[in-house]
């Protein structure tokens, strides 16, 4: 029943008035910069998960291979970009949490728990994981 | 497709930005800043491999990257319908992107599990 009220032929309507938007629309105002920003973090956020799997692939294949894996890591431009991606991976984190609010609605006995309350348990909970993971990293040496 | 698979795949989406927003720093400033530049000092070459072996240590890093795959395929995908005005190409950018997310996932597991 719901095809024939909304049948996938009337997806598209060339004849219906568009008002056509330029590719580049998100340069024209700073908040609109800001979303395509954030939104465009996630390739960033895939290269990180791909070169810790990298980094892991190359602790399997032998001491000298994860030597050699370091050696790169050592390189100034390597460096470099990572810096730019620590601060890319920085927003994400700071935007993502900053709209957990809007995600999720909390109620404790029937009333909302403030949104500045939600952010600063999400910013606490990213202390505790960045605390664990520099303990499990560097916590022997 | 949208009304069963919508769900599941934003919460893979929420899942990976989450871990992201939350391990990734960490990891990135210690693991690729920190200790390259010497300031501090990993674990040595024998308890690394260890740690990686350990289940926990497979499977921690399993769901790490499948989510952070997934977050990217889902936010990417809509960055492109909307960034670029791609409306026309919606089936070919989805099975692009949940595509290269389901081969990363699959390359992942196989590394995790057959080859460390």
């Amino acid at each position: 029943m719901v095809r024939a009220v909304n049948p996938d032929y009337t997806r598209h309507h060339p004849k219906w008035y568009r008002r056509r938007i330029p590719i580049f629309w998100w340069t024209r105002k700073r908040a609109y910069l800001k979303f395509i920003t954030r939104e465009l973090t996630s390739p960033f956020v895939a290269y990180a998960a791909v070169l810790l799997l990298v980094q892991v692939w190359a602790l399997a294949r032998g001491e000298a291979a994860y030597t050699r894996f370091t050696a790169w890591l050592q390189s100034p431009p390597v460096l470099v970009w990572h810096g730019v991606l620590l601060l890319i991976l920085l927003f994400h984190t700071v935007t993502w949490l900053n709209l957990a609010p809007k995600a999720i609605v909390l109620r404790v006995g029937g009333r909302r728990i403030p949104d500045a309350a939600v952010v600063a348990g999400h910013y606490a909970a990213w202390l505790i994981v960045s605390a664990f993971l520099a303990w499990l990293l560097i916590g022997g040496s | 497709m949208g009304r069963i698979k919508e769900p599941i795949l934003w919460a893979l989406f929420s899942g990976g930005g989450m871990i992201a927003a939350l391990a990734l720093p960490a990891l990135a400033f210690l693991l690729w800043l920190a200790a390259p530049l010497g300031w501090v000092e990993l674990p040595a070459y024998g308890d690394l491999v260890e740690a990686v072996r350990h289940p926990l240590g497979r499977l921690s890093l399993f769901v790490l990257a499948s989510l952070c795959f997934y977050h990217w395929a889902h936010r990417f995908r809509y960055t492109l319908y909307d960034g670029l005005q791609l409306y026309h190409l919606r089936e070919l950018i989805a099975v692009v992107t949940y595509g290269s997310a389901t081969l990363l996932t699959l390359a992942a597991g196989f590394l995790l599990m057959a080859v460390v």
